[in-house]
């Protein structure tokens, strides 16, 4: 158990280090498209409903539970719910504050490695003059391992590298000298930098628009995000987009608000620090997030386009092209702004991602800051360089659905059930309440104890289960065939139908059509044309020792054996993703085995 | 923009804008505890 003596240097240094955690890429990137997607204005009210209803419950359930189990000397979820169930089941479940943590970390920081290479590129002046194509080509090349927009050799992999070496070194200065001034400086840097592009956003209007775009006017933008559809309302898959963006913005079920809020003293408020973090990310996400990627985007390219191309590529491909067109100065300046604005919303969580393993790593094995913030680095970059070597082969996105999305949705389940329910909603209202500077509004105690688990009970069952096209009236009447975003789906792999062999020693035509080859210097291309149609549905390239054996003009089906040879299908990445998160998870839970035998070398 | 529109984030963004400044007031004026507290920076050297 801990001796150790971190603290917080202030108040506001913690909950400016908290809304640091919460505040990430997503309330720029993902609350924007989400409320896109999802009835404009109308989303918004959901969105708070859903935020009183499960947010912040959840905030002070996670506060109150990392405070309780910061009395004990415990600093990391494992044995912080320990404390709170009888069951050793418990410590077990609360392996995944840590896992989430670095699988997470490794994917961010990759994420934040890209903002901090295109705040060098906007002062460096690479965007300028370049069309919308060229920027789309050249982040294309920045994250291909082969090419280099520098000439660094592995430049990827170089600014992956440089990014968690900063990271590990602002948490070897520990939480008072290392997170907290970070968070004290970049918070600030971010909300200054975030009105300053959202006014540019707000009062763009249509003076970017080119000839002949009658759609291109910011505050048409503004007014698809904002006008109100409110029979949106009656739409159970808003009320599903709503609870995910509010679950996934406050970076609950993750473990990092309990192991933040271990550090705070049985007396002192939590309470109110949990409202200040969690509302000052409701400004950054409402206010800055909505103001500054769509109306920018459609005060340029115009509505029609942002809505067939609205998505988290938008921060790279698209806006350097927009800032572009600014003027040469303010153009690198606003460019600076924006990705210094993500670089500071990515490394104040990244930053919070490392303190549980920290915590872990001293309160049971004794080591010191310096030794356990290195420890974080290494098991991040063993974790992390799968997803930079094969960002293209989707381990990226296996470990953001599966560390980044799933786990979270499990562990919130998990500790709503075990706040109100096994530890006993009683003594969990005391403990919020307890030095509390808010009047605590006594709704709030049903509320935690009925609806926030409700909630969670019913995003996870719908994320679990989600038929094909989400029709659930169609899937229980004519059988249920699973979504391939589904966590069943997913695990079935339902949206790879051909090539499903990891390794394989035939290569099977994934559409139908007309072939065509182009023979090349050191490949062979085979692509498959629809009738009629002049683009290719599918376009293979075969190496000089894969046998193709379809010949030019034949027709395929979709399955048809067209190469022999040997192939590493993309199957293979998702596998080799899923069992590299399963075993850190494994190799976490055995540390966490191990430490209870140290604890007590009688009982295990 | 509809006026409809306008309201809707005039209303949201300066609601959500007015909670956050005056939680964040409250910290601000909250008094201080009894020492030991949770923060370093107002303890007695």
């Amino acid at each position: 158990m801990s001796t150790q003596t971190q603290t917080w240097g202030t108040r506001v240094g913690l909950i400016l280090a908290m809304a640091g955690n919460a505040v990430g890429l997503g309330n720029f990137l993902r609350f924007p498209v989400q409320a896109v997607e999802n009835g404009g204005g109308t989303f918004i009210i959901p969105y708070l409903i859903c935020f009183l209803l499960m947010g912040i419950p959840l905030l002070w359930m996670e506060w109150a539970t990392g405070r309780f189990g910061g009395m004990f000397g415990n600093h990391s979820t494992p044995f912080i719910v320990d404390k709170m169930g009888k069951s050793r089941f418990w410590k077990y479940i609360g392996v995944f504050g840590i896992f989430t943590n670095i699988g997470v970390a490794a994917y961010y920081c990759y994420i934040e490695s890209w903002t901090l290479s295109y705040v060098f590129h906007s002062l460096k002046g690479t965007f300028i003059g370049m069309n919308q194509s060229e920027v789309v080509d050249f982040f294309a090349t920045y994250v291909s391992l082969t090419e280099s927009t520098l000439g660094i050799p592995f430049e990827t992999v170089f600014f992956y590298v440089i990014c968690l070496a900063l990271n590990t070194y602002i948490l070897s200065k520990g939480l008072k000298g290392g997170v907290e001034k970070v968070a004290k400086v970049g918070m600030p840097l971010l909300i200054l930098f975030g009105v300053l592009l959202a006014i540019r956003g707000i009062t763009l209007g249509d003076s970017g628009a080119v000839a002949g775009c009658t759609d291109c006017d910011s505050f048409l933008g503004l007014n698809f995000l904002w006008q109100p559809q409110f029979d949106t309302l009656w739409n159970p898959d808003v009320w599903l987009a709503a609870a995910g963006q509010i679950f996934f913005t406050l970076s609950v079920g993750m473990g990092t608000i309990h192991c933040y809020a271990s550090y705070v003293k049985p007396k002192d408020d939590i309470a109110l620090n949990a409202m200040t973090a969690g509302w000052m990310n409701g400004f950054v996400e409402i206010v800055l997030g909505a103001s500054v990627v769509i109306p920018i985007a459609v005060g340029y390219l115009g509505l029609d386009w942002v809505r067939e191309n609205a998505g988290f590529s938008m921060a790279f491909e698209t806006m350097p092209y927009l800032f572009n067109k600014w003027g040469t100065l303010l153009g690198s300046i606003s460019g600076m702004m924006w990705f210094g604005l993500l670089f500071f919303a990515g490394i104040t969580s990244s930053l919070a991602m490392g303190t549980p393993w920290m915590g872990f790593m001293q309160d049971e094995f004794g080591y010191s800051v310096k030794k356990s913030a290195l420890t974080f680095g290494l098991v991040t970059l063993v974790m992390g360089l799968p997803t930079v070597i094969f960002f293209q082969e989707g381990v990226f996105d296996e470990y953001d659905y599966w560390a980044g999305t799933v786990s979270l949705v499990v562990f919130g389940l998990a500790e709503a059930i075990l706040f109100g329910w096994v530890f006993g909603i009683d003594k969990g209202w005391a403990e919020i309440k307890k030095g509390s500077d808010l009047a605590l509004p006594r709704i709030y105690k049903p509320i935690l104890k009925y609806v926030t688990p409700t909630i969670l009970l019913v995003v996870f069952v719908m994320s679990l289960i989600k038929p094909v096209n989400n029709d659930w009236q169609g899937a229980w009447n004519n059988g249920w065939e699973f979504d391939s975003g589904s966590i069943i789906g997913k695990m079935m792999n339902v949206d790879v139908v051909h090539n499903r062999t990891a390794i394989a020693d035939h290569f099977e035509a994934e559409v139908s059509g007309v072939v065509e080859i182009i023979e090349m210097e050191s490949l062979t291309k085979v692509l498959i044309h629809g009738e009629g149609a002049e683009n290719a549905l599918a376009s293979y390239d075969f190496e000089r020792g894969d046998e193709v054996i379809v010949g030019n003009g034949q027709v395929v089906k979709a399955g048809d054996d067209i190469a022999n040879g040997s192939f590493v299908n993309p199957i293979f990445y998702k596998h080799l993703s899923r069992l590299l998160l399963l075993g850190l998870f494994i190799f976490i839970m055995g540390m966490v085995y191990y430490a209870t035998i140290l604890r007590n070398p009688n009982k295990s | 923009m509809t006026n409809s529109a306008f309201w809707m984030m005039l209303i949201t963004q300066a609601t959500v804008t007015v909670v956050t400044i005056y939680f964040f007031y409250r910290v601000l004026t909250a008094p201080d505890r009894e020492e030991p507290d949770s923060y370093s920076d107002n303890d007695q050297e």
